[in-house]
């Protein structure tokens, strides 16, 4: 809808697909992860009983912008043992793999960035992108922290893409889809028709499928928790062993590269909780647009759903960090390997046998 | 197998009541003072930066020499006779011009010990704290409130008086019978 939108404003292809593509990045992916840096600071000063910033602002929401400006200025250092073309491509690597991420996302139904029908295995793919670019940062970093870390961080993306991926079959043996956008139109209605409570059909399929339907949304926002180096499994970037990981010798706008990946990354996991489970864009109670008839009135009510669910599950892992003390590697391993997937497997096939019923 | 769920059970629960935990912590009132716009209240015998209120001082140095640090000097001037320096607050008449009542705070332990010889109660701890300087030399305060040219005279005031008592005197020696008269006067 928006692609035709912007054809017919410019008249060539080129300009609406250029368009379309950055549309995510500035109206949606900076203003994000400004915004999620402050309420990061905001809920954990607030969960420690403390006030966080106050002084750019009021309540210091301007605290980012103003960071954002100070990192601009930075000098761009490199060191002289760095391996540079790896150095330099590292950050954009991280930061392509997210962005990239964001094309198959249904923001509403008015606008997905490429309406593709393997678009969450498009998203699984293309996210390994940033394993690449932090192993890749660690390396060039010629730095035995930033090698640490960016060899746990790829060993914790990896092995936590299994249980991830494993869901993702389990939710679309249900559907039949790899579709986003389809997807989503499937839990319309209410918030009954969520995948979380069974999906759309009615029987008692719906109602056998519910506490399956929980463990898989757990199991899928822990291991997603750890694709995006959230704490309890932080431990790529552990401050507190690794200086801070495979981006410590980063400084200025490299850094800010890698910090606004990791901001963007929760929210694309988040955003793929949510279209999953939680019905996407869609309403759970129904929309304005269609009470008073005004048609463009719906799909910006979709985006508004749709931002809310995602920055929800975005505030859930900020809480979550302020919670939880971080994992142990072998913890870290054991979780995964000994817990998270077969209780996946098993998911897999009690729905797979539910669903023929 | 038992002990498998048992785990899982136990890290969701746990994790669950530590969720609990800080999400009760979000509405607690935050204990941060928002330090340049409010203030600490500070207990009632706080010890900070010293003023010398030097309408009261009498320039008896008792201060000074309390002081463990000697971050006090005090260089006094005898008043001339007849010259009228005033009260204290509390009826004591002065007798010295104090010419110099430097206090060098980056000496200063704040101890409080110069407090409590004070006769006249004029040098006291104020609730003053933030008074950090780049130079050194600017923690050296100067308390009198003579102006440098007034100091300058009061010495050469006193000195002049000196030197024409002493020659007075070395007259009288001279003219020891004048001396008597002198004294009658």
């Amino acid at each position: 809808m928006t692609y035709d939108f912007f054809f017919n404003l410019t008249g060539s292809y080129v300009w609406a697909d250029i368009i379309q593509s950055l549309l995510p990045l500035f109206i949606f992916i900076l203003p994000f992860a400004l915004f999620a840096v402050w309420l990061e600071r905001k809920v954990s000063a607030h969960m420690q009983d403390r006030l966080g910033p106050m002084r750019v602002g009021k309540h210091g929401w301007l605290q980012t912008v103003a960071d954002i400006i100070k990192l601009i200025q930075k000098e761009d250092i490199v060191a002289e043992n760095n391996d540079k073309p790896l150095f330099n491509l590292a950050p954009v690597l991280v930061f392509v793999g997210t962005y990239a991420a964001f094309a198959a996302i249904p923001f509403s139904s008015a606008y997905i960035g490429s309406n593709i029908d393997l678009g969450v295995f498009f998203i699984v793919a293309v996210s390994s992108f940033v394993v690449a670019g932090i192993l890749m940062a660690g390396w060039s970093s010629n730095n035995k922290y930033s090698l640490l870390g960016a060899m746990r961080s790829a060993a914790q993306i990896i092995s936590y893409e299994i249980p991830t991926v494993l869901v993702i079959i389990t939710i679309v043996m249900i559907t039949g889809t790899l579709n986003l956008g389809t997807l989503s139109e499937m839990q319309t209605g209410h918030f009954w028709n969520w995948m979380i409570f069974g999906g759309p059909t009615f029987g008692l399929t719906k109602i056998l499928l519910i506490p399956f339907m929980i463990l898989a949304f757990g199991i899928i926002y822990t291991s997603t928790l750890a694709e995006v180096n959230r704490t309890p499994f932080d431990i790529p970037e552990a401050e507190s062993e690794l200086v801070s990981g495979y981006h410590t010798e980063y400084s200025g706008m490299k850094f800010a590269m890698f910090f606004l990946a990791e901001y963007a990354n929760m929210f694309a996991v988040s955003a793929i909780v949510a279209a999953l489970f939680f019905g996407g864009y869609q309403s759970p109670v129904g929309y304005l647009g269609n009470l008073f008839n005004i048609p463009w009135l719906v799909p910006v009510e979709q985006l508004f759903w749709f931002t809310a669910k995602g920055l929800f599950f975005v505030f859930v892992q900020m809480w979550l960090r302020w919670t939880l003390p971080r994992l142990r590697v072998d913890q870290l391993m054991q979780v995964c390997w000994k817990y998270l997937i077969p209780l996946a497997f098993v998911n897999l096939i009690v729905v797979g046998l539910l669903t023929l019923l | 197998m038992r002990e498998y769920f048992n785990n899982i059970w136990t890290a969701v629960i746990t994790i669950l009541i530590g969720m609990k935990v800080t999400f009760k912590h979000l509405f607690v009132p935050a204990v941060t003072i928002q330090y340049p716009d409010v203030k600490p209240q500070l207990p009632e015998r706080e010890r900070n930066r010293l003023y010398v209120n030097m309408d009261d001082c009498i320039g008896c140095d008792q201060c000074a020499r309390a002081c463990p640090v000697d971050c006090i000097t005090i260089e006094t001037v005898k008043g001339l006779p007849g010259e009228d320096l005033g009260k204290t607050s509390n009826g004591k008449k002065k007798a010295l011009w104090v010419t110099k009542f430097d206090i060098d705070f980056a000496k200063c332990c704040y101890c409080q010990l110069c407090v409590f010889p004070c006769p006249t109660e004029c040098i006291y701890m104020t609730d003053t704290y933030e008074f950090s300087e780049f130079e050194r030399n600017n923690l050296l305060y100067d308390f009198v409130t003579l102006t440098p040219e007034e100091r300058l005279e009061k010495k050469a005031n006193y000195e002049k008086y000196e030197a024409e008592k002493a020659t007075e005197k070395a007259a009288a020696k001279t003219q020891p019978t004048n001396k008597t008269a002198e004294t009658k006067e």
